[in-house]
């Protein structure tokens, strides 16, 4: 073959190829990499959307960190929900993964029942458990006072929205439940007898067969799930907002975080500093702060060795 | 009874011995998985059930503690239904899930394809960007979006700056279709291409019918999430209620009905239907895309 041949086949290879990615060439440049460019231009500016922006320096980012009374509770929120809401979902996951694992008689039923919630649209399984864990008429506290236990007051009391959020969260499982299966039935059989054969526990074939071939796909769950727990957003506003009585109407304006700033995440403050108080700038140092934290899990993700995305080849 | 005890023991009884403690063990752990089994099924299909109920339940009734209604007041359902808005939401519903769902997919395989199956310079960056995207949380690019789409383009109020950038490849999508894309055998494309198809007719007549399994999964996902956003309609359609889907309009739905438990009860039941009525036609498919995203990764 010819240098002139290689070469024209090299090029419409490559006009093939662009071709093929252009749908997210344009997306990337017009979605993604503009949008996080203007962020980063806004977040230097004095901007409300109706004034032309004004350059301000640092005013910004000196105001979110210091002088905004909202940031550091979201920060704080978000630190709680990837500690204990993202533990309490992977160990229930893999609880629930290696019970359906073992349930022998209507599996398909069980798998069905647990995985369902799921797939409950956010809107609607919030203002169910608005309404289940309602203090002063919803079942849950029927039952448990019946049964002589406390009743508390769940989204209504800043020490227990969080927790009530999390029960939220383990009610829809059932995407963890099904990559925790995949991974539990993927374990070698013979490794279990093994060991069985050398006399191990339940408890040690757990910790030192089943845990170490899982380990992967528990990592993915907790960074993914910490991902997830950067974005998470309607759930604790929705929450808020019904359990406070504030929705929508004229003139009525909701504070995130109810009750007490106990429900409020990075991404509702991007929305309330943004488009409630029309200060651009704050919100953009927000939006870059959510932004930063993201990518940091994200690498993790995809570290070139022992990343758990595989990119390479 | 002495006859049986006055046996000698012989060593196949022993067996049998073994055998039966061997089977008692059996069925205790099989009771114990299964009792576990019905108290967890329990906590996943109460809430749904309570749900139910109350939203059979008279006004009155919803405002005490009660957990069965005493009438059944299967009308609660027409209520909602007649509900001013109710159904617009569900025509825009339609509309976002509908039409973003088609335009996802059809801009995503090439992409997908492209990054799965061509070798090229830059591919792994390109990779990793679109894992980056998928990874964002949408708020972070919110500010200058909005101000494209409303300063810029005039339409806020509108879905059509939620469902225009579907037709620009979403990246979840294509990460999916990639991961499957990757388990059909080069083998086949090759000899598509010594039989001289083309790249795109290659992709077309023979990768497209292997993949309809991981094209089901991209759409029943991007379906329901576009069935489920609240952020961008509440961002792009909330100042037009014309604009409303169902998941921005139900939280509204509650405020106006302050007090109407079994009203706004209905109203999730009927949001929650549908999506479970999918699942029970498209079961595998789902199961298949949440374990591409966690188990062939």
């Amino acid at each position: 073959m010819t240098t002139h041949t290689l070469r024209t086949k090299r090029r419409s290879s490559a006009l093939r190829t662009a071709a093929f990615m252009s749908p997210w060439l344009i997306g990337f440049s017009v979605f993604f990499a503009y949008p996080l460019i203007s962020t980063v231009y806004f977040s230097f500016m004095k901007y409300d959307g109706f004034r032309p922006p004004v350059f301000n320096g640092l005013d910004n980012w000196t105001y979110v960190f210091t002088e905004y009374p909202m940031f550091w509770p979201a920060l704080r929120n978000t630190l709680w929900l990837v500690l204990v809401m993202v533990t309490c979902r992977v160990v229930f996951g893999l609880g629930i993964g290696l019970l359906i694992t073992r349930i022998k008689t209507g599996a398909g039923v069980f798998r069905t029942l647990f995985y369902l919630p799921y797939l409950a649209p956010p809107v609607a399984a919030t203002l169910a458990f608005v309404f289940l864990l309602n203090p002063g008429t919803g079942p849950v506290n029927s039952i448990l006072d019946a049964i002589g236990l406390p009743t508390p007051g769940w989204f209504t009391d800043a020490s227990w929205s969080k927790p009530a959020l999390t029960a939220l969260a383990l009610w829809g499982i059932g995407d963890l439940m099904v990559i925790f299966m995949a991974a539990l039935l993927d374990v070698p059989k013979e490794q279990y007898e093994a060991a069985e054969l050398d006399g191990a526990s339940a408890w040690q074939r757990f910790r030192f067969v089943t845990l170490p071939n899982i380990s992967p796909i528990v990592m993915f769950a907790v960074v993914t799930g910490v991902i997830q727990t950067m974005q998470y957003y309607t759930q604790p506003l929705v929450a808020g907002k019904v359990a406070s009585g504030i929705i929508g109407g004229s003139g009525q304006q909701f504070e995130p975080g109810y009750p007490e700033k106990s429900t409020l995440t990075l991404p509702q403050l991007v929305y309330n500093v943004g488009f409630q108080r029309f200060d651009y700038g704050a919100a953009a140092v927000i939006a870059l702060v959510l932004f930063v934290l993201s990518m940091v899990f994200t690498a993790f993700l995809m570290r070139r060795r022992g990343g758990l995305v595989q990119v390479g080849d | 009874m002495t006859q049986i005890l006055d046996k000698p023991v012989s060593p196949a009884s022993i067996v049998g011995e073994a055998e039966r403690t061997a089977r008692r063990r059996t069925l205790l752990h099989w009771i114990a998985v299964h009792s576990l089994g019905v108290a967890a099924a329990l906590f996943f299909v109460l809430p749904f059930v309570f749900v139910v109920l109350t939203s059979l339940m008279s006004d009155q009734q919803a405002l005490t503690r009660d957990l069965v209604p005493t009438t059944w007041e299967w009308d609660n359902y027409r209520r909602v239904l007649d509900t001013p808005g109710f159904a617009t939401w569900w025509r825009n519903t339609l509309l976002y899930a509908g039409l973003g769902t088609v335009l996802t997919v059809v801009s995503s395989i090439p992409v997908a394809y492209a990054l799965a199956k061509f070798r090229f310079r830059g591919q792994r960056l390109a990779l990793m960007l679109v894992i980056s995207m998928m990874m964002l949380p949408p708020q972070v690019v919110i500010i200058p979006m909005y101000l494209f789409w409303a300063k810029q383009l005039d339409m806020a109020g509108t879905l059509w700056p939620l469902i225009i950038p579907m037709a620009f490849g979403d990246a979840f999508s294509i990460f999916l279709l990639r991961q499957f894309l990757l388990t059909i055998p080069n083998e086949y494309l090759d000899a598509a291409k010594v039989d001289g198809c083309s790249e795109l007719r290659t992709l077309l007549k023979v990768v497209l019918p292997m993949a309809k399994p991981g094209i089901a999964a991209v759409a029943l996902f991007q379906f329901f999430y576009a069935w489920n956003d609240y952020f961008g309609p509440q961002i792009y359609a909330s100042e037009n209620p014309a604009a409303w889907t169902l998941s921005y309009g139900l939280e509204s739905f509650k405020g106006a009905h302050h007090t109407d438990w079994n009203l706004t009860m209905a109203a999730t039941v009927l949001v929650m239907a549908p999506v479970i009525l999918v699942f029970f036609f498209a079961q595998k498919a789902f199961v298949e895309g949440v374990t591409l995203t966690g188990v062939k990764g």
